[in-house]
């Protein structure tokens, strides 16, 4: 399949770069991609209603403070689902559970990654 | 953006050069000596900036820093269309000068707002909060608290506000979104408040807006299909649902962003407004408040504005379907152009007149201008995460 070929080609290209680059902090370049788009997205569509900041607005609040207790599983399925009879739609059609998961992670982490 | 803020400076030190023993408020007159009908702001989200543009040449003006968080910013004009209140997410209160680009004042009036509106006569600017949640009244020239209203209800509960208007005989209408009401709060004289309730309106009214004569509130539901409408001229009759069931038949798709009504998408008879779940523009004959007609689009319209002269109605939508606008020909009912300006096209502004419309494209951080008639793009500008634009003629409406 080319597409395993490609990433094995770029799996090895980060290998030999990592040769001379000990600091190689990388990975994947796709999904470091995806990453960015996660967390434009944290920021500007789920910020629409829980606020830039995340401090909340019509959405509860997801600052890491507000989210203490509750479990990632929870959240998760928050996010994948929705919350029926409110406006937290199910994100399923346009995230897929890797994305998600990370999300949560994106969350969890807030003030501690950057 | 650099070369105007050099000539900015140049013409302060113009002023300042010429002006050198006359007082502060002087100096401040003279930077930008001219009208301000043709003036407007756009709303930098992400970096709580405010740009001053104006929209006879289609130019950006000046720079506005330091207003805090402006997710889902709105902003309201004082009649002299000098000042812009600019109402932040923080519960930050502006009051901005446009013509000497600076913040007249500042407060934080709550932990959390939504929007605001400004009264009938002027003098009068309010703030919807969701934290804690209520309205509050300040003096449009000294900001100073008049007036506060809890959104309180059953046993001790507190509502977030939502659909702030203003409404004529300096009255605020707004919707409480956990407690399912809409209240009227009549501050003709400012020292005695009076609220009048209208309780169960339907479930979750996420917005609301007036009509352009300022007869009826319409607060949109979440929780249901159909809408609650309000006539000002008799509000003894209490609210009623209209459309109830518009989306019976059809699948609820998800809600990726909430729809905004402002303003009025009127035409003739004809009021458009946006479906919720649904992607569909609904079509009311206001004479009756009965729906006539649906009109398929994209996706999930956000906002559904007419061009002033009511002949075309544009709309924007939610994620993901955010990078396009639809245009219906409101006298043939359907989707006559769809134009893609890029990812996150946020929000539009018609001129007052109509002849060209702005958009905001958040995600490629810039300003599109079109011609309405030729439904070409004809100027772009540089912004950085643009969400709302605003131009002054809105001093002059009621309940935007």
């Amino acid at each position: 399949m080319p597409v395993n070929f490609s990433r094995t080609t770029s799996v090895l290209a980060l290998l030999i770069l990592m040769q001379c680059m000990p600091q190689a902090a990388f990975a994947d370049d796709v999904s470091n991609k995806r990453k960015q788009e996660l967390a434009y997205l944290l920021d500007q569509d789920c910020g629409s209603c829980h606020g830039l900041t995340l401090k909340g607005g019509l959405g509860s609040p997801l600052t890491a403070e507000a989210l203490r207790g509750k479990p990632s599983g929870y959240l998760f399925a928050v996010i994948r689902d929705g919350v029926p009879g409110t406006p937290m739609p199910p994100w399923s059609a346009l995230l897929d559970d890797d994305d998600i998961r990370w999300i949560v992670q994106l969350l969890r982490n807030q003030g501690t990654l950057q | 953006m650099k070369l105007l803020a050099v000539k900015r400076s140049l013409l302060l030190g113009v002023a300042l050069a010429a002006m050198m023993p006359l007082c502060h408020a002087e100096q401040t007159i003279n930077l930008m000596q001219r009208g301000t009908g043709d003036m407007g702001v756009v709303v930098e989200r992400a970096t709580g900036s405010l740009q001053i543009i104006e929209h006879s040449s289609d130019t950006s003006l000046a720079s506005v820093e330091g207003l805090g968080d402006l997710s889902h910013a709105s902003v309201v004009f004082s009649r002299d269309e000098r000042y812009a209140y600019v109402f932040g997410r923080d519960g930050g209160l502006n009051k901005v000068d446009i013509l000497n680009a600076s913040i007249d004042q500042r407060l934080m009036q709550a932990g959390n707002s939504i929007g605001g509106a400004i009264s009938a006569d002027g003098k009068l600017v309010a703030v919807s909060n969701y934290e804690p949640g209520g309205v509050r009244i300040f003096d449009s020239t000294t900001l100073e608290l008049l007036v506060d209203i809890p959104a309180n209800y059953g046993d001790g509960q507190t509502s977030k506000v939502v659909g702030l208007v203003d409404a004529p005989g300096n009255q605020f209408v707004f919707s409480l979104y956990e407690a399912n009401e809409t209240w009227i709060a009549d501050v003709s004289d400012v020292s005695e408040p009076v609220i009048t309730r209208f309780e169960d309106v339907g479930a979750a009214p996420y917005d609301g807006l007036i009509s352009p004569d300022g007869r009826y509130y319409i607060a949109g539901l979440f929780g249901e299909d159909g809408l609650a409408l309000l006539d000002l001229w008799y509000p003894e009759k209490g609210m009623r649902k209209i459309l109830e069931g518009y989306a019976e038949h059809d699948e609820t798709l998800p809600v990726y962003k909430m729809p905004h009504l402002e303003g009025w998408a009127i035409a003739g008879n004809l009021a458009f407004l946006p479906a919720v779940g649904q992607h569909k523009v609904l079509v009311v004959d206001t004479r009756d408040w009965t729906q006539i007609d649906s009109i398929d689009v994209i996706g999930q319209p956000v906002f559904v504005m007419a061009r002033p002269g009511g002949r075309q109605v544009w709309v924007n939508f939610a994620v993901p379907d955010n990078k396009y606008i639809q245009i219906i020909d409101t006298e043939m009912r359907s989707v006559v152009r769809q134009l893609e300006p890029g990812p996150g096209v946020l929000h539009m502004e018609f001129s007052a007149r109509g002849e060209e419309v702005w958009l905001s494209v958040r995600d490629e951080d810039r300003l599109d201008i079109y011609n309405t008639d030729t439904l070409e793009r004809t100027a772009s500008l540089p912004a950085r995460k643009p969400s709302g634009i605003f131009f002054t003629q809105r001093a002059h409406r009621g309940g935007l």
